[in-house]
């Protein structure tokens, strides 16, 4: 009989360890497939259409007889909503992860954590009927000439969305600030206020920053709740009241209609969407190399 | 208070973090109880928002969720429209993302954590579970529609779909059952690889019955996520008038935040309302799936003390 495993051959075994591999390779499969699709059918529309038409142009009307291929209403649309949704959901979700990682009872923090699961889970078509039917028309009441359809109310609804992330990561991030940092600042005679800003949310900042990007990348990629409520109409503007169209929702409204295959208005999808991936992307790796480097920070 | 007290130093407050002689903002007990209840009001706010968010389309489909809301189909007419085919069509796409993802995504785990050594393959698919956790869902659909739609001929069919909707669930399924494996003692391993077991016979017998309640709870999250996503599907295109229940994986279909999409598009306030009742549908359902994890959830944790 042998002691060492590695002389008997199993073939069995071997067997196994290929099928798991093969099952963990399928990400890196994913991966390359996205990027892979996106390439491709972009490369179909850029052959059409040059990047210079895209950077300067103002207009983004591919659907229409008159093309134009500017993406800054897309863009800015993407940006509008997204800004609205963080400047709710940033603020909000730090102080409760303070509130609930510093104050809170243990009995409160068992009630909280699944409830922000849960909150993290809804279908985003249920924000966008929130948006679309009850932020609106509250909103109408305040703002008397705003459309049903805008950005603020889309934003409003992401902010919802993406506060439960914020909240989590950033708790996260403040949990692993270690003991020590705690109780130096108390020795140096700071009350707990000035432990939490001078010595915990100091030692934190990687953790939110990166809570922070991730979020933005979230918002980024929204797309029902802003396909819903913020319209489909590419207009070139900051203003919150006004309809907007953002990349995902052009996404989608390209899919809703009948799009015949290989033609140009079919690879606009490609092409948006290959930017789209490239935001979320970079914001994604920014953020993974920020909770990298802090994790090493306390190790 | 401060000049009389002999204490000075003690107080908090007032030591090194304090550049002026005067007490600091953040140092005041009454800067702590504002911003105590200043953090409870926002939670409060919150809660309330998510109590709105369900109550809102609750009481809005709460008439329209009668026996002929679940057993018709879509139809011209608000009141006569149902969700037949939309329930049956997210049921079919569960069951199929479940069987596709389940075996996958667990065995993809399995081997990032009892097999896979640190080397460059692990890290390169750490590298991108992580990144494709990140990817926006119509990403997902747009990959659907190209690959599985199109290249590989599954047109729009319930078996795109669950594709489509189990490369998503992927990364998540992925990161909760390894989280679940990483919580198996390692002398389960090392007794059992003592006892001459081979590494499949110690995960069979000893580390996944130990791993499967974990496992069963991130993944009834993932599964629960994914039968709510919209977007991917609609990408992939996927129809939004079906009047058949599927009876294939190669049938024609539609689900229920598709149906409701549709539904939530039109301009006339009736169909505003059926959407209600199919988001309610939806949500009843998903609150269904959360509780079953977190009642295995509780169940694990009892059994382990």
């Amino acid at each position: 009989m042998s002691i060492s495993g590695k002389s008997t051959w199993r073939p069995g075994e071997f067997v196994i360890e290929w099928i798991l591999r093969v099952c963990s390779s399928l990400s890196v499969v994913t991966t390359l497939g996205i990027i892979a699709v996106l390439s491709i059918e972009s490369v179909l529309f850029f052959e059409e259409v040059p990047v210079s038409r895209l950077l300067f142009d103002t207009e983004w009307t591919p659907l229409f007889l008159d093309k134009h291929f500017g993406i800054w209403p897309l863009l800015a649309g993407t940006l509008l909503t997204s800004a609205i949704a963080l400047s709710f959901a940033v603020p909000a979700g730090l102080i409760i992860a303070i509130y609930v990682s510093e104050y809170a009872s243990e009995g409160v923090r068992k009630v909280l954590k699944p409830v922000l699961e849960l909150l993290a889970g809804i279908p985003t078509i249920v924000y966008g009927y929130f948006a679309l039917l009850f932020i609106t028309p509250m909103l109408q009441v305040i703002f008397p000439e705003m459309g049903s359809f805008n950005a603020l109310s889309a934003g409003i609804a992401m902010g919802i969305m993406i506060l439960p992330m914020m909240a989590s990561l950033s708790e996260d991030a403040i949990y692993t600030v270690p003991r020590s940092l705690r109780e130096g600042a108390y020795a140096l005679g700071a009350s707990k206020l000035q432990m939490i800003f001078g010595a915990v949310l100091p030692g934190a900042v990687g953790g939110i920053t990166a809570a922070m990007i991730l979020s933005a990348a979230r918002a980024v990629g929204e797309t029902m709740i802003v396909a819903i409520a913020a319209g489909q109409q590419p207009l070139l503007h900051l203003n919150p009241l006004q309809p907007v169209e953002t990349m995902t929702a052009y996404i989608v409204q390209v899919s809703l209609g009948d799009t015949p295959h290989g033609t140009l208005e079919y690879h606009t999808l490609f092409a948006v969407a290959m930017m789209l991936f490239l935001l979320t992307m970079t914001l994604n790796i920014i953020s993974l190399a920020i909770r990298e480097r802090s994790k090493r920070m306390y190790r | 208070m401060e000049a009389t007290s002999t204490t000075q130093t003690l107080s908090p407050g007032a030591g090194a973090f304090s550049t002026a002689k005067k007490r600091p903002l953040l140092a005041h007990p009454m800067t702590e109880k504002a911003f105590i209840f200043f953090a409870r009001g926002i939670i409060s706010v919150a809660l309330l928002t998510l109590i709105a968010l369900i109550a809102d389309v609750a009481i809005d489909g709460y008439e329209r969720l009668t026996w002929n809301f679940f057993t018709a189909f879509p139809s011209r007419k608000a009141e006569n429209a149902g969700i037949l085919a939309a329930w049956t069509g997210s049921l079919w796409l569960l069951l199929l993302t479940i069987t596709i993802a389940l075996p996958v995504g667990v065995g993809a785990a399995v081997y990032l954590e009892e097999y896979g050594s640190k080397g460059p393959f692990t890290k390169l698919v750490e590298l991108c579970i992580a990144n494709l956790a990140g990817v926006p869902s119509v990403i997902y659909g747009i990959l659907g529609l190209q690959v599985f739609v199109r290249s590989l001929g599954f047109e729009r069919s319930l078996l795109s779909g669950a594709l489509t909707l189990a490369l998503l669930a992927l990364p998540i399924i992925i990161m909760a059952s390894r989280e679940a494996l990483r919580t198996v003692p390692k002398g389960y391993r090392e007794g059992a690889l003592a006892l001459g077991a081979t590494r499949w016979q110690t995960t069979r017998t000893q580390v996944l019955p130990v791993a499967i309640p974990g496992i069963a709870t991130g993944c009834i999250l993932a599964f629960s996520r994914a039968i709510g996503e919209t977007a991917p599907l609609i990408t992939l295109g996927a129809l939004t008038y079906v009047a058949q229940v599927p009876n294939s994986v190669f049938s024609p279909f539609t689900a229920l935040p598709i149906q409701a999409f549709n539904w939530l598009s039109r301009p006339q306030p009736e169909f505003h309302t059926n959407a209600a009742a199919a988001i309610t549908v939806l949500l009843a359902f998903m609150i269904m799936l959360n509780l079953l994890a977190i009642i295995i959830r509780a169940k694990y944790q009892t059994r382990q003390r």
